[in-house]
């Protein structure tokens, strides 16, 4: 790592301060991701500004149509939690497969989305579960937040503070890992939230989380699991990598989407 | 160069670091305590595992800075004086350990399943490990040892 | 009596310390004044090397000095050596193109080392490295071993077409004549993927120069501590032994890997006398994927002849082997002498032929990892017999059962040089067959295809050759050192005693298998017994421990130290006693007068040959303290059969493994506990070799495989419970009658895993695939079936 200069935030205003004066200023959540990064030099941030100590980042609520969780949850919150297992079960299984236990005892749903690694689970639970992101400065949609491989709407020193979920009538989650970073290769939320259906796919495109309209289309309001299967999803436009083809991961787009949807049921 | 205090193994200790310092370094460059083992760079082996107030975390991925205040425990920490976990005793007892090396951090993370989940199934201790690699023993055995460890540690 | 001696599963004295965090490898080792080093690696696979300037980096905070090839090349280094040297076809050696610790005027692999920068702290000689501006000619790599031999580029430029040597084995014009009468000529094509260690201690050295006295002593992390002091001494920095110390302590895993001699000891140790001070260097795990010495890496075209009745006539083997960038350590042996001198496996086939090219490439040097050679022979006759079965419509068990070498053949001459000294083939392969219910599988079967599931299973018999080695042989063959070992017992005056072996534990568990070895051999308890190891300044030599050679060849040292204390206790125990010499029996821990009450226990007789107050003086020594060497006949052949049983999900190409039965003949067991728990991880490491790990070069040769985010190492839910057994007869090439058991797990269990997936995806019109079987592969395969 180079060095940096540290400052544990007390408040969200004391944060976007330290971030708005520092040179090159970035905020720290759970640091999964971060400090790996630093760590292999591969980013020289002048100031980290640690957001642990923001008491109203963390925590689940329950808005009644609408399930709001604190940017500075974890993973191992979300997943153990009773009002998001009861509520959005697909979400709280998505974030008990994020990485590996000691990930979910620090990772933060805001980390991981501020970060918006293609390969990352979150956004594609954003995106199929039509969440909003909120921010110090605004809400948006997730479709509008996730924006490329890594690049998200925020701007400089914009702070994600909650994302809030409906509640979904039927969701599901299928992950088809990579098999060395347990990244998904192919991962696809598939939701059906007030007659809307979304099938939000992670880790398989080159610009990010997509809505693949073609499997939408075949789930149709039944979420018809046999029809999502039979999708021949095209490979343009898709990752390929010695792990997986484009074509692989085309093909896995359905299966994935298919089993989604027989768990969502 | 800031101050960072915590509680180790029960006791209090600060010091001053750089802000790049890991959890990790700190314990084993300031405090000796070697038992915490570096396997990897990329936060994937486990090998470091400690608890973090009562949690199981990765001390390579985390600045000792942001343990400031926390009650850290290691596993130089687990043993009661001279007798030994329970979990540590089970990975005696069914040899749940080869070069040794991965073994510290294997026993902290095993500790923490218990506590999360206290009878867990063999392929819920498998997914737990996820964290956590192996290169000696394929698993098989600190599999048994967990599953007797968390038996004996409901007593 | 005791209950802690050969064939009791002895909880393990190691496992305190590692237990509770008190274990010493060489990382927690910190020595007063330390300094730091940090390697500068090459960024390229292939380049000319034209100024290295420090002059920024010299002036940076906390630098202690800045040294290059240069430098090292000023003061006469010599280049890191190898071996084993062997022989083209024509008679003449290898090419051994020179390897110097620190890149001199090109880098050969990406990670080659460019230059070490010694600081106060790690970080700042880091930061500082950062600041070395490196002069560049970037060349095309030879990354293709294909490629390479075409010429592609020259790695060595004294080595123009990229070949180390070009070796033959066998009978060429016998095997010609057996394919020409041939019923069958069964053909394939096979690779050996590329594997990388990863044992989970990364490599570390700390070094140390003592300028008064003129003493080195270097901490490192090695399997063979007095090799590295043979090799390193006087090959490289001509110190004399009696000025250097090699330490390695605990050691967390070495799997082959840290056998090598690596740069960065012969450098910390050179560098040490410059800067005065002690230095430390500790890899990080994406140093140990860009210099750690890879596994396997073979190409081979092979050809089976046999007869009408589906006996094997003829085996012919073409094998291009990768050695990479530099002759590693022991690089040299492991494709030829370690590799084809197997090929008759555990069958009849009376002639054979083997040639083997060896190839320079811009990668990381290849040397030995769990099994070298064994492993990659194994893999490819297992798959060659099975396809001979599915060309032949002879079924898979019946074709091994028709040529296995029987029980009553033995001692067993091969066509390839060794002779198999004991063994029983058909036992051990008919108990694994029902270990792993053969017969039901084909109801598992129909279970499997009901779920929309394929199923298949697969067979792999193995023999081994370890126990490496006996020097004569091995010294025929070409290797440059002896193989013997070597054994101190040292009996205290209160009769507890201390074993110091030349061999290494890393895992294997010696502190507790050796202990048993005395505990049996005085009759007194195993916590009487202290074993010490890794340090050259204790122990008085050795060869270090791989190629399952610690409880063969160590062990019968031990066992000859320990007759040699009992002899001598016996002449004490027959003074004392009053008796003649012959009349003093020793069993379980006393020594009595045949026939009378009158005896002395171990203690007692220990206590007298320090306090020699009443002693036969004249006639002996005081003390209890024996040496011994032991070096063996032939090597030891461990075999077995290994089972493997899969599911496939061929909607997304996910193995299953469902069962897998391994039964090895491993001879005597000594701790059954840990012989099970030698198997379990090698079988896991063959289960990843052909499930999940292999090494990716680009065309450029940048390591695409890196880091754990891009190379699969086996995890706990990618793997089955193991159901192993031992099957043994009793060896017949060393006292302890023991084989070795350390590396069958990784010889035996790629090819079952193989034939298991081919045998599940026949239905489907698949017929080879390659290793890793990722999921990623098989559904490709199947599709383009």
């Amino acid at each position: 790592m180079y060095n940096f200069n540290y400052k544990k935030a007390s408040s969200r205003d004391d944060a976007v301060a330290a971030q708005s004066s520092a040179d090159d200023g970035s905020y720290l959540a759970g640091g999964m991701t971060l400090i790996p990064t630093l760590k292999q030099r591969l980013a020289q941030p002048s100031d980290l500004i640690d957001l642990a100590d923001v008491g109203d980042l963390a925590g689940i609520s329950d808005d009644g149509g609408a399930i709001t969780i604190g940017a500075m949850t974890t993973h191992a919150t979300v997943a153990e939690s009773e009002v998001v297992t009861s509520k959005i079960p697909a979400l709280a299984a998505l974030a008990g497969h994020i990485g590996d236990p000691q990930v979910r005892n620090r990772g933060t749903i805001g980390g991981s989305i501020a970060n918006n690694d293609p390969a990352a689970d979150y956004p594609a639970g954003c995106v199929g579960l039509n969440a909003t992101i909120i921010t110090n400065k605004r809400e948006l949609p997730a479709e509008d937040f996730f924006t490329d491989l890594f690049e998200t709407a925020l701007e400089e020193g914009e702070l994600v503070t909650a994302v809030s979920f409906p509640i979904p009538d039927k969701a599901a989650y299928a992950k088809f890992p990579n098999p060395a970073s347990r990244y998904a290769i192919v991962g696809v939320m598939v939701a059906q939230t007030g007659g809307e259906t979304r099938a939000a796919v992670t880790g398989a495109s080159q610009s990010g989380v997509f809505r693949a309209a073609d499997i939408e289309a075949a789930l149709g309001s039944g979420l018809d699991a046999a029809a999502a299967k039979e999708v021949k999803v095209s490979a343009d436009n898709l990752n390929a990598d010695i792990h997986a083809s484009a074509e692989y991961r085309a093909h896995l787009i359905s299966i994935m989407a298919s089993r989604a949807a027989a768990a969502a049921g | 160069m800031p101050t960072v205090s915590m509680t180790v193994n029960g006791k209090s200790v600060s010091a001053e670091v750089e802000p790049r310092t890991l959890l990790v370094q700190y314990l084993r460059e300031h405090l000796g305590l070697t038992g915490t083992h570096v396997g990897c760079d990329t936060s994937q082996c486990g090998a470091c595992v400690v608890h973090v107030d009562g949690e199981s975390a990765k001390s390579c991925t985390m600045l000792a800075m942001q343990a400031e205040g926390s009650d850290v425990s290691t596993i130089e920490g687990l043993a009661d004086g001279d007798t030994l976990h329970p979990m540590q005793e089970a990975f005696r007892e069914n040899h749940g350990l080869q070069c040794g090396f991965c073994t510290p951090g294997m026993v902290m993370s095993a500790v923490d399943l218990v506590r999360t989940n206290a009878d867990p199934s063999e392929q819920e201790v498998r997914e737990w490990l996820e964290g956590n690699l192996c290169r000696c023993t394929g698993y098989h055995n600190i599999v048994k040892s967990i599953l007797a460890g968390a038996k004996a540690m409901q007593g | 009596m005791t209950d802690t001696g050969i064939g009791a599963s002895v909880r393990r004295v190691e496992d305190k310390r590692f237990l509770t965090g008190r274990g010493n490898y060489t990382d927690d080792i910190d020595q007063h004044g330390q300094a730091y080093a940090w390697m500068l690696r090459s960024p390229h696979a292939h380049a000319r090397l034209n100024n290295v300037d420090t002059a920024a980096a010299a002036s940076a905070p906390g630098v202690i000095a800045i040294f290059t090839g240069a430098d090292m090349a000023a003061d006469e280094v010599g280049g890191l050596p190898c071996g084993w040297q062997i022989h083209n076809k024509d008679g003449s050696p290898m090419n051994e193109p020179a390897h110097p610790p620190l890149a001199v005027d090109k880098v050969r692999h990406v990670g080659d080392q460019v230059a070490v920068v010694i600081a106060e702290t790690k970080a700042q000689a880091r930061d500082a490295a950062e600041l070395i501006a490196v002069d560049y000619d970037v060349l095309p790599a030879a990354i293709d071993m294909n490629a390479a031999l075409a010429g592609a580029s020259a790695v060595h430029d004294d080595v123009p077409d990229n070949m180390c040597f070009d070796w033959e084995i066998g009978d060429k014009d016998a095997t010609e004549t057996a394919f020409s009468g041939a019923a069958h000529v069964i053909s394939i094509d096979v690779v050996n993927n590329r594997l990388i260690p990863n044992a989970m201690e990364p490599r570390a050295a700390i070094a140390h120069h003592d300028s008064s006295t003129g003493h080195y002593t270097l901490h490192t992390t090695t399997q063979n501590p007095h090799v590295i002091r043979l090799l390193m001494g006087a090959f490289v920095l001509q110190i004399p032994e009696h000025k250097l110390r090699i330490v390695s302590h605990d050691v967390g895993g070495g799997f082959g890997s840290k056998i090598s001699h690596y740069a960065e000891e012969a450098i910390l140790t050179w560098a040490s006398a410059k800067v005065t001070q002690p230095i430390k260097w500790v890899a990080e795990r994406s140093e140990s994927f860009m210099t750690d010495a890879h596994g396997r890496d073979h190409e081979t075209h092979a050809e089976l002849a046999m007869d009408a009745d589906g006996n094997f006539t003829g085996l012919r083997v073409a094998t291009k082997a990768n050695i990479g960038a530099y002759l590693s350590t022991f690089g040299s042996s492991v494709p030829t002498y370690l590799y084809a001198t197997l090929m008759a496996g555990v069958y009849t086939t009376p002639a054979i032929y083997c040639e083997v090219k060896t190839v320079f490439t811009n990668t990381v040097p290849v040397d030995a990892y769990r099994g070298a050679g064994r492993p990659e022979c194994t893999y490819l006759l297992e798959r060659l017999v099975n396809k001979a079965a599915r060309e032949t419509g002879i079924d898979p068990v019946e074709i091994r059962r028709k040529n296995m070498i029987q029980a009553d053949q033995f001692p067993y001459q091969t066509p390839v040089a060794l002779q198999y000294d004991v063994g029983d083939y058909p036992t051990a392969f008919n108990t694994a067959l029902q270990a792993a219910d053969y017969e039901g599988f084909a109801q598992r079967r129909a279970e499997s295809e009901s779920n929309g599931k394929q199923r298949g299973i697969g067979i792999s018999t193995y023999i081994e050759a370890c126990g490496i080695a006996p020097s004569a042989v091995a010294g025929a063959l070409g290797a440059r050192a002896g193989l013997y070992e070597s054994a101190q017992v040292r009996v205290h005056p209160t009769g507890s005693v201390t074993v110091y072996t030349g061999t290494h534990s890393h895992g294997q568990g010696h502190e507790t298998t050796f202990a048993q070895l005395v505990s049996e051999s005085f009759g007194i308890p195993a916590d009487q017994v202290e074993v010490s190891h890794g340090d050259t300044g204790e122990v008085q030599f050795g060869m270090g421990t791989y190629g399952s050679r610690s409880l063969a060849v160590g062990g019968p040292a031990i066992l000859k130290a320990c007759n040699k204390v009992i002899d001598k206790a016996k002449k004490i125990a027959a003074h004392i006693l009053e008796a003649s010499e012959a009349d003093i029996e020793f069993t379980d821990g006393v020594f009595r007068v045949s026939g009378t009450d009158r005896e002395m226990a171990f203690g007692e007789v220990s206590l007298a040959a320090y306090v020699p107050h009443n002693y036969p003086i004249e006639e002996i020594e005081p003390g209890l303290d024996e040496n011994a060497f032991y070096d063996p006949l032939n090597f030891s052949f461990p075999a077995g059969c290994h089972i493997c049983e899969v599911e496939v999900d061929p909607d997304t190409g996910v193995i299953d493994i469902a069962n897998f039965t391994a039964v090895d003949d491993v001879g005597r067991v000594v701790n059954p506990m840990i012989v099970e728990g030698q198997v379990h991880g090698g079988v896991a490491q063959g289960i990843g070799q052909a499930l999940l790990e292999g090494c990716v070069y680009d065309d450029a040769g940048q390591l695409l495989t890196g880091s754990y985010m891009d190379y699969t190492m086996p995890r706990a839910d990618d793997l089955p419970n193991l159901n192993v057994g031992t099957q043994s007869v009793m060896g017949a090439s060393n006292p302890l009658e023991v084989k070795g058991v350390g590396e069958v797990g990784a010889i035996g269990s790629p090819p079952a895993v193989i034939n298991a997936i081919l045998d599940a995806l026949a239905p489907l019109g698949v017929d080879d695939i390659s290793m890793p079987a990722t999921p990623s592969k098989v559904w490709q395969a199947i599709q383009n079936a």
